[in-house]
């Protein structure tokens, strides 16, 4: 599964593990990962947890679309995209994006490359709750 | 068949009353959709549009039956 947008709280390693597994043993030398963490301080406030809503189906669909063309495009055996959606604590992880190649100039050309085409194409959007009371939407990305 | 408009996140709080689905009419356009369901709003100048599960522009077309989406930039990762 080279993609997957879930509510439930993942483990990196354990992802990485499973697509590690799922390619022919011995044939990739490299595996590059990223890892997005939610902090838990935004734009001088604090934050104490967030709500991550995303489009249905069309997100699903942008994000397989983007390990196809990571593919198609880098000298890798595979990508792998994992987010989650719904209810996020500061600490957990959101995203995980990895890639496993020959060597690793392709795996972490590939991994940079998944992350930022997310960042700018798959249909996310975070709401965050701040400590002093209320909550607001997470107007832009941050520039990397 | 009507045309469905789903409009997320900070947007969908811009325009609380807007119509979940609406007629299609002659050479209708995202643009156009946007108008009819929102009564009369502007379309903002930042917003992303799809149709279909597809990135489109405001001025692309759209048919009888089309889902016709309208969101603020994204924020993931």
């Amino acid at each position: 599964m080279p993609a997957r947008v879930g509510e439930q709280a993942f483990h990196p390693a354990v992802e990485l593990a499973a697509f590690e597994a799922a390619l022919p043993r011995g044939a990739f030398g490299a595996t590059a990962s990223f890892t997005g963490t939610m902090r838990d301080a935004n734009e001088g406030d604090a934050v104490t947890g967030m709500t991550l809503e995303h489009y249905p189906a069309m997100t699903e669909r942008e994000l397989a679309r983007i390990v196809a063309e990571a593919r198609e495009r880098f000298d890798i055996l595979d990508a792998l995209i994992v987010h989650r959606v719904g209810d996020i604590l500061p600490g957990e992880p959101i995203v995980l994006t990895a890639a496993c190649s020959a060597h690793r100039a392709a795996a972490f050309d590939a991994c940079r490359w998944l992350m930022e085409e997310l960042k700018h194409r798959a249909p996310f959007w975070k709401r965050e709750r701040l400590a002093g009371g209320g909550s607001r939407w997470v107007e832009r990305n941050t520039p990397g | 068949m009507p045309i469905s408009v789903k409009i997320f996140a900070s947007l969908r709080e811009a325009v609380p009353d807007a119509a979940p689905s609406i007629g299609a009419v002659a050479n209708d356009t995202v643009a156009n959709v946007w108008r009819r369901a929102t009564g009369g709003v502007t379309l903002p100048d930042h917003v992303l549009c799809s149709v279909n599960l597809e990135h489109r522009r405001p001025e692309d077309a759209v048919s009888d039956g089309d889902e016709v989406a309208f969101f603020p930039p994204v924020t993931g990762g």
